[in-house]
């Protein structure tokens, strides 16, 4: 199983790499999933890449989230989960940017259906999206100040 | 308000509030409606009114006492939250479990999703006038709740299947219970398809209606059921097998109409695929055997352990205050829902405490499609396309 899945790891990879090389900075393989590490120029066109490729085929967008690292900077780390339906593979993609300027191109002219999703980052995480046709919070209402999914944001709220 | 020109001349539209407190929006789900007339001119949802901070609670909890948030997401699908947290949490510590509380897994969370389309079909029944088939599918849910208040002591909430396997072994008498469901369950469809399948009212409320083609669905993200009636055979327990899925035998039921009337016929011939890998389960799973996987630190101890060795309390100790520390790294486990792919990403910095969790709600993100579906129909088709996708608002809010 493990080994399936760097096999299908190496034709992503070494597809993305064919396409662009400064497009993979890293590629890191931990408990069977691969999470290739792209650089936040570069997010769109490689993810378009991944979607548009026949040999790649990432036609489904599962999942994008966001971790933050607080204090390491750059400190936010999106993750996109692709699926491949035909392919039946997965992949994550993910990119840095920092708190100061949190700004990526969105992926809703890739994937429409990132739209939500990255919604929901903006909401909670405060990333913007360039690009996005219709980014304003989804889960808080529209006065909430800050953003309550950052490490520097208290469990039980600001009082 | 905009203009729009009909064949009569110009008129202007009007823009309508339905929900957060309408009946048909199956909990607090408001939809602003731009109406032309009868005709939905566009549709935006708004979403958020139950939002609870389910994800940032989970960052301030020990891996295990988090299991008891991940009920309350998706509330007709319980044992599928718990199962989605703890893959991932075993996922992140390389964790295995013993093939019995997989095969007890699988039980149950089929017999959840039996339970979540009962629901499902009897409230959208209501939604399209047929009052009574919501008693007949209560009738049967009820008894899979008492399965389940046997198997976890608990009807909704059970926060049953645990890291490393499960919280108990399964109760005297269970398999007499399951089995007795499981022969009598067949004829109850049945009986639901006798009231609605060829009922003309229904058709006539269904067929053609909310249609959106497959490239479309996969463009929104869209999973589950919808995207099965759009003749897309996308099913995790197939595609990517947890959970020992790959032992048994059953089929990914699809139509290619995508309209309301096939989604309703995927989950009606879902049901009856369960009710396969149930009656499989049952003859897998044996009376002996262990429950839970063998991981000192991380699951805890045997009761009788506890009151002979001293290791065995002090790891009760541990793991009930201060927790384990999963290795620093990232895992995503998917499962498929009854709603479609509920994934469960968590991010671990080496603490005690998960740095980052997120679920990946199908509810959520099958709701975006609800513009697209009504644009252009009726005010009484987005009841129907609203009921079809199938919310659940606790797991669209989280």
């Amino acid at each position: 199983m493990t080994q399936l899945a760097n096999a299908n790891a190496n034709v992503v990879v070494g597809q993305l790499r064919s396409w662009n090389p400064q497009a993979v900075s890293q590629v890191v393989e931990y408990r069977g999933e691969t999470t290739i590490i792209v650089p936040r120029e570069l997010l769109r066109a490689t993810a378009q890449q991944c979607k548009e490729n026949p040999a790649l085929n990432f036609n489904l967008l599962s999942d994008a989230t966001c971790v933050d690292r607080f204090p390491v900077e750059p400190r936010l780390e999106l993750n996109y989960h692709l699926v491949s339906l035909p392919r039946r593979d997965r992949i994550r993609l993910r990119t840095s940017v920092s708190a100061q300027q949190p700004v990526v191109d969105s992926l809703v002219p890739v994937w429409p259906g990132a739209n939500w999703l990255e919604r929901e980052i903006f909401d909670l995480f405060g990333i913007r999206f360039d690009g996005h046709p219709d980014l304003r919070r989804i889960l808080l209402p529209e006065g909430f100040e800050g953003f309550p999914l950052r490490r520097d944001f208290p469990t039980e709220g600001k009082r | 308000m905009t203009t729009v020109e009909t064949a009569v001349g110009t008129t202007k539209t009007m823009v309508l509030n339905m929900g957060p407190q309408h009946p048909s929006t199956h909990g607090v789900l408001r939809v602003l409606l731009e109406l032309d007339g009868e005709n939905v001119v566009s549709a935006t949802p708004d979403i958020g009114y139950l939002h609870t901070g389910i994800e940032k609670s989970c960052e301030d909890k020990t891996y295990s006492q988090a299991i008891t948030l991940t009920d309350r997401m998706d509330y007709l699908n319980p044992l599928g939250n718990n199962l989605v947290y703890c893959l991932a949490v075993e996922k992140l510590l390389g964790l295995e479990v013993p093939k019995r509380a997989q095969y007890i897994r699988v039980l149950l969370v089929e017999l959840q999703r039996i339970s979540s389309h009962l629901v499902w079909l009897g409230t959208h029944a209501i939604d399209m006038g047929a009052m009574s088939v919501l008693l007949y599918c209560f009738r049967e849910r009820e008894e899979i709740l008492k399965i389940f208040e046997r198997f976890t002591g608990q009807r909704m909430m059970t926060s049953y299947i645990r890291i490393g396997g499960l919280a108990l072994q399964p109760p005297a008498g269970w398999r007499e219970q399951v089995k007795r469901f499981v022969d009598m369950m067949p004829a109850r469809i049945d009986e639901y398809e006798a009231l609605l399948t060829e009922n003309r009212i229904w058709q006539g409320r269904l067929q053609g209606v909310g249609y959106l083609s497959p490239e479309t669905l996969i463009a929104l993200s869209t999973t589950g059921p919808g995207l099965r009636a759009a003749g897309v055979a996308h099913d995790n327990r197939k595609a990517f097998p947890y959970s020992s899925y790959e032992e048994f035998d059953f089929n990914i039921p699809t139509r290619t109409e995508s309209d309301c009337y096939a989604r309703y016929l995927v989950r009606v011939a879902e049901m009856r695929e369960s009710l396969k890998i149930v009656r499989q389960a049952v003859d897998k799973i044996t009376d002996e055997g262990p429950f839970k996987a063998e991981a000192p630190g991380i699951v805890p101890p045997e009761r009788e352990k506890m009151k002979t060795e001293m290791e065995a309390l002090i790891y009760h100790f541990k793991i009930f205050t201060e927790g384990f520390s999963p290795p620093p790294g990232e895992a995503f486990a998917t499962v498929e829902s009854p709603r479609g792919e509920l994934g469960c990403f968590i991010a671990s910095d080496g603490s005690p405490k998960p740095l980052r969790v997120h679920f990946r709600g199908p509810s959520f993100i099958n709701l975006q499609a609800l513009p697209y579906m009504v644009k252009g129909q009726l005010i009484a088709d987005t009841v129907a396309c609203i009921g079809t996708i199938d919310i659940v608002l606790g797991e669209v809010d989280r």
